[in-house]
């Protein structure tokens, strides 16, 4: 490995999060981005072809190195780490309705799910992969949801875009199209590095204007 | 910011029994079972097993059944109600049931994908840091006598050995010293203190020669006088006193 390759190395072992692409460009300034890049590539060769237990993985808008899925029932049957738990399947229809309608109400969640969400939404927020990303127009001035970085991390996903798009999925959807209207907004698929605008399921217009800033209270 | 103003509060009761994340799910479970044609709902039969159901499942006061219950009722009355051919632009009243069914499915189709890639992720340990753990309480103390006494034992050995002194007490012989002054002046009219002293003299005999004459001065038997500091002091027979 090349000595880039080498401190990028290092530094992915010392850090707890996933290091964005332009933070590991700011250990040494000297590299080009392509110089980076490549030493990334080397990086994550290096842990393939050698036959390492850890592997360089691009999360949640950065890189980490993770250990391997064979290794993980003997490391937490040891306890020497331990899985995050579960998500309940109500957290996670939750979360699926958030990621794909962000910014989204608490009402407009808990009209696709046909039941009420608060509870769910509040653990949801706790755990970090939730976050108020602002408030709707309308009466009350609800509060809208979005997802967060840990949400991307902890599915091991590089950006929202990763996720499948709606003409993807349910095949039955675009029978009778004419019949129901749903999934209007079929996005064009992601430039690569721009920031994922997703809006799938043809998110709600009061929804989508109130995307801005959030508003102070 | 905080979701507290949305108010999602504790108050929420969570009935999940069933196995059901709610009425949707229900229905969605129903259609399946009865491999119905979603587009085309036959609602008074799946209306009925959904009361089946809720009934078999107690459901029967969970808020969220009872409005689907309700809405399905309303569907199939609809659906009973005369439609003449050729007016499209009645809606089927079954469509916004669909619409809800299928965006339902749409969105448990998506937790699939999420359920997959979140175990991925999970079976993947990344360097966590954890700081440094607080101390562990002290044990309680396991330890037998003699380790003790042995302990004891080697800090006292340590120890330099006091020096011990041994004070003999020496009473003061005030009396005496009395005497000696009223025997030397018997023979001689005056006399310096320091006549009354060895050169050898012990404190207490200084102490007592001191304390002596004060109490003879105090009972008038005797004149002392300084003639300034630090001078020998001069002792001289009363007059007075000796006239008493």
């Amino acid at each position: 490995m090349n000595s880039l390759a080498k401190l990028l190395e290092a530094a992915l072992f010392a850090s707890p999060r996933p290091i964005a692409t332009e933070e590991l460009a700011a250990l040494d300034p000297e590299s080009s981005p392509a110089a980076l890049q490549s030493a990334l590539d080397e990086l994550r060769e290096h842990y393939n072809v050698d036959g390492h237990a850890v592997e360089l993985l691009e999360v949640g808008g950065g890189w980490q190195v993770l250990t391997r899925p064979e290794y993980t029932e003997a490391i937490e049957r040891a306890q020497m780490a331990v899985r995050p738990t579960r998500l309940s399947p109500a957290a996670l229809e939750t979360l699926a309705i958030i990621a794909y309608r962000q910014p989204i109400g608490r009402a407009d969640v808990a009209e696709i799910r046909g039941v009420d969400v608060g509870a769910v939404l509040k653990s949801l927020h706790e755990r970090g992969l939730i976050d108020v990303v602002g408030r709707a127009e309308g009466l009350g001035r609800p509060l809208l949801y979005g997802t967060t970085n840990l949400f991307l991390e902890q599915f091991a996903l590089r950006h929202l875009g990763e996720l499948p798009r709606v003409d993807e999925l349910a095949i039955a959807l675009r029978r009778n199209g004419d019949d129901v209207v749903l999934a209007a907004d079929v996005i064009e698929p992601e430039p690569a590095g721009s920031e994922p605008a997703v809006a799938m399921m043809g998110a709600s217009d009061a929804a989508t204007e109130a995307t801005e800033s959030a508003p102070t209270l | 910011m905080s979701p507290a103003g949305d108010a999602p509060g504790p108050s929420t009761f969570i009935v999940d029994l069933t196995g059901f994340n709610g009425p949707l799910d229900l229905l969605l479970s129903l259609i399946r079972d009865e491999q119905v044609d979603i587009y085309d709902i036959p609602v008074a039969r799946i209306c009925e097993q959904f009361l089946g159901r809720m009934h078999q499942l107690q459901l029967n006061e969970a808020a969220e059944y009872l409005e689907m219950a309700a809405r399905l009722i309303r569907i199939k009355a609809q659906m009973l109600l005369p439609r003449k051919e050729g007016r499209d632009d009645l809606e089927d009243p079954r469509a916004e049931l669909v619409r809800r069914i299928l965006e339902y499915q749409q969105m448990r189709e998506v937790v699939d994908v999420l359920e997959r890639l979140g175990e991925d992720r999970r079976s993947r340990f990344a360097r966590t840091y954890m700081g440094q753990p607080a101390a562990p309480p002290p044990a309680p103390l396991a330890l037998s006598l003699t380790d003790l006494l042995v302990a004891v034992d080697r800090v006292l050995r340590g120890v330099k050995r006091p020096t011990i002194h041994e004070v003999i007490p020496r009473a003061l012989d005030v009396d005496g010293a009395m005497a000696t002054v009223r025997a030397i002046l018997q023979l001689r009219a005056h006399l310096r203190f320091r006549d009354l002293l060895r050169d050898d003299s012990e404190p207490w005999e200084v102490l007592s020669a001191l304390l002596g004459l004060l109490e003879l001065a105090k009972r008038s038997e005797v004149h002392l006088m300084q003639p300034r500091p630090f001078a020998d002091v001069e002792i001289r027979r009363e007059l007075a006193g000796e006239a008493a």
